[in-house]
């Protein structure tokens, strides 16, 4: 049904129709909005794109990948990866990467105690458990993380002695000073080492087979079956034996101290120790709020319920109140796993090896700005798209089915 | 039948009376109840105690007992077992607040700060009458009034943004953030809820683009790229690009936070406007983004308190604020002692922590303010 039009009133057009002007109607609107917009981003990406072109022409800056493959010639303080003297600056980027990952991962399991310490401790009846824990989050949080591994680097690691004088908490076998941590490494037999990691590998496997096979009987009969101890015996159980049969093939190496630095051993270095401590202590004063606000989104009720069909506190809280907090608390949860790794990247500030320190000292040395910064952001973006992907499928898989 | 017998749980006989509770007031059943409730609780209680005993010992040694007052150089913190080194603060004071300003012309930044708080107080407190005057006055003729101060014009000295430093360049990047990125951030937002999908993606896009990537390598961008975006022969500010640079990483984030606010406000206050025959922006700026930007403060002050931490990675791309101050003077070997360091973060964290934790505190006292409509 149409209505009588008003919109001639605006004096547009002595049309007199009852249908409406065509630049008042809503689709043809819509179209008008979509192509004013579309246009003015493409014509700003034409400009940005030929501005650059014209700009790196007159620096004589080289485009493309190419440089990739050219001698990096520098050195990197960490090098979890083969990185010998003639690689390449594709090569230095990989070391990036991979030192990235491994502070991002033991970060998040650190940061992920901390947080659920004292996401736990602020929700404690012990007022002095819960007052700390309070103290810790809002401290910690509300000074900038920048600062926070300053601290640790400048004020704490660096002002340790020095090799001559070495902390040594275990004398002879750890050594704590200004170049690291120096701790025993773990030199294995090749035999010893695959049986550790088939024992390892078969032990999951056994692991997830148990507790497939116990749920199935459960729902089955109704008899439950201790799956969690008997995976952990088999996970645990099976590398040990495997060392064991093996005869034993497992030296410790303890480092040597000589007159300037410490030698051998496993090196643990101060800007490692520095990130890898400010990032859990910061991220764990917002997993500890995530945490606190899951628990509490569970209704009293729910415990009141589980109490009155005779539940003890423990299985309580493990079938009842966690699973329940679980879906309120993951989704942030991953969010502030992914803000740590994306904030592993002040590294930069200490010299840490991490992708963004490499990147800029490649950028640095060829110049190749928009290649690097394009590199960091595929890696970054890509991370969050795997990150979100996976929240996604969690969500979907744990969310309240309602009627 | 008689059930007698199988209604076990019919008490037939008294219980004996229990004695009478032990004291449930005063300070004794205070700590029963709140330290030593179980042995596990009393574990942990005297756990806590111990740690709380020891940061407050650690600080309050570090920084009143064995700290050093006086003196005109390292000289004197250089000496064993000194403590927080006060007189490298004194000396270094103006500098942490103004960077390398020329000390003649420091009555100009001086006189910004006094206008910034002399608009921003009224503004925040809600009984001081002409509120629309003192926005005004605050989001569109304060910053030409401070940038004229500060970089000069009209008679007075020019002063390159290069020399800006310290507390004023702290407060310039997060305010110019604040301030740019809300506006951006509604209109995001919109864009993402739009339904015009060239609008809508374009909006995701750009949301989901600055909001994967780090802050620093925004930065980076901002400095190493922005320069190559730009017609040859114009030059960018080297403040200008990472104020760019983080106004746009902070949008992002905020177009996240008011879309949640946006999903929030039930489909009736959208249908009320319309019945009203309120055009779309009208419906928007008057009748559902105040509901929507209400029930988002929390979310948008963590925007802002992680806006104004994020300001110190600044320093990487070689702007001296606050904590670049406090890092650059670290090397001064006039005043290179073991403990000026730990004092240079001391003082940068409690700063910080101080405009952190109050805006925190205002922003839940605003929403509580404002928390009226939801409750029947």
């Amino acid at each position: 049904m149409s209505t009588s039009s008003n919109a001639g009133t605006s004096g547009a057009g002595p049309s007199g129709s009852a249908k409406v002007t065509w630049y008042y109607d809503p689709k043809v609107r819509g179209v008008i909005y979509q192509v004013i917009t579309l246009g003015a981003v493409v014509a700003l990406a034409a400009i940005i794109i030929h501005n650059t072109a014209v700009n790196l022409a007159s620096r004589n800056i080289a485009q493309g990948y190419g440089f990739l493959t050219t001698s990096a010639g520098f050195d990197l303080a960490m090098t979890p990866i083969d990185f010998p003297r003639d690689a390449t600056y594709g090569r230095a980027i990989m070391v990036g990467l991979v030192n990235t990952l491994l502070v991002a991962a033991i970060g998040i399991i650190f940061a992920s105690l901390f947080g659920f310490l004292a996401g736990v401790g602020r929700l404690s009846q012990n007022y002095l458990i819960s007052r700390v824990s309070t103290i810790y989050v809002e401290v910690c949080r509300n000074v900038p993380l920048l600062l926070q591994i300053f601290f640790w680097y400048f004020a704490v690691l660096q002002v340790l002695p020095n090799p001559r004088n070495s902390v040594e908490p275990i004398p002879g076998w750890i050594f704590l000073n200004n170049r690291g941590l120096f701790l025993p490494e773990v030199k294995l037999t090749e035999a010893t080492g695959w049986a550790i990691l088939g024992g390892l590998v078969v032990g999951v496997i056994g692991a997830i087979a148990v507790s497939r096979w116990a749920r199935q009987r459960q729902i089955a009969t109704g008899a439950q079956f201790p799956a969690g101890k008997v995976g952990l015996a088999l996970i645990l159980g099976l590398p040990i034996l495997g060392l064991v049969v093996t005869g034993l093939g497992l030296t410790l190496v303890a480092p040597v101290k000589g007159g300037f630095n410490v030698a051998g051993g496993t090196r643990v270095i101060p800007e490692f120790a520095a990130l890898v401590v400010a990032l859990s202590v910061y991220t764990g004063t917002y997993i500890a709020e995530i945490v606190r606000a899951g628990i509490l989104a569970v209704s009293w009720g729910q415990t009141e319920a589980a109490r009155s069909l005779g539940l003890p506190n423990g299985p309580t809280l493990r079938l009842i109140i966690i699973p329940q907090a679980m879906r309120v608390i993951i989704p942030p949860l991953t969010n502030q796993y992914l803000n740590l790794t994306k904030n592993s990247s002040l590294a930069v500030a200490i010299g840490f090896p991490d992708l963004v320190y490499v990147g800029g000292t490649v950028l640095n040395q060829t110049g190749q700005a928009i290649e690097i910064i394009a590199i960091w952001m595929a890696i970054y973006l890509g991370l969050s798209v795997a990150t979100s992907v996976f929240m996604n499928w969690y969500n979907a898989r744990v969310a309240i089915v309602e009627r | 039948m008689r059930s007698d017998a199988l209604l076990g749980f019919v008490r037939r006989e008294m219980l004996q009376a229990s004695p009478p509770p032990r004291s449930v007031v005063g300070p004794v059943a205070w700590m029963r109840k709140n330290l030593f409730a179980t042995p596990l609780d009393t574990v942990l209680t005297v756990i806590g105690a111990a740690l709380f005993a020891w940061v407050v010992w650690t600080l309050v040694d570090f920084a009143i007992l064995r700290a050093i007052w006086t003196g005109t150089s390292g000289e004197a913190c250089r000496k064993p077992g000194a403590g927080a080194c006060w007189p490298y603060v004194q000396a270094y004071w103006k500098q942490f607040v103004f960077g390398r300003y020329p000390e003649i012309e420091r009555w100009r930044p001086t006189l910004v700060f006094a206008l910034f708080a002399v608009l921003l107080v009224p503004l925040m407190i809600p009984k001081v009458p002409f509120k629309r005057l003192n926005a005004i006055l605050f989001f569109l003729v304060f910053p030409v009034v401070a940038t004229i101060l500060l970089s000069g014009g009209f008679g007075l000295v020019h002063v390159e943004t290069t020399l800006w430093g310290g507390l004023l360049v702290t407060l310039i990047v997060a305010v110019t953030g604040i301030v740019a990125s809300l506006p951006l951030g509604v209109l995001l937002a919109l864009g993402r809820r739009s339904k015009l999908p060239v609008i809508r993606l374009l909006s995701i896009i750009f949301i989901e683009f600055w909001r994967g990537v780090p802050l620093i390598t925004v930065l980076f961008m901002a400095s190493n790229m922005l320069p190559l975006f730009m017609p040859q022969g114009v030059e960018v500010d080297k403040l200008v690009r990472p104020l760019v640079g983080v106004s746009l990483f902070t949008a992002a984030y905020l177009a996240e936070v008011i879309r949640g606010g946006l999903q929030a406000i039930p489909k009736g206050q959208y249908e009320g406007a319309m019945a009203l025959g309120l055009s779309y922006w009208k419906m928007m700026g008057l009748v559902v983004m105040p509901q929507a930007l209400k029930l988002v403060i929390p979310g948008i002050v963590n925007s802002f308190i992680s806006l104004f931490k994020d300001t110190t990675l600044v320093l990487i791309v070689s702007i001296f604020d606050l904590l670049g101050m406090i890092q650059s003077s670290r090397t001064d070997p006039n005043w290179f002692a073991p403990s000026t360091v730990t004092t240079g973060y001391l003082v940068a964290a409690l700063t910080f922590f101080v405009f952190c934790f109050g805006m925190s505190r205002y922003s839940q006292w605003m929403e509580r303010r404002l928390n009226t409509g939801h409750k029947r």
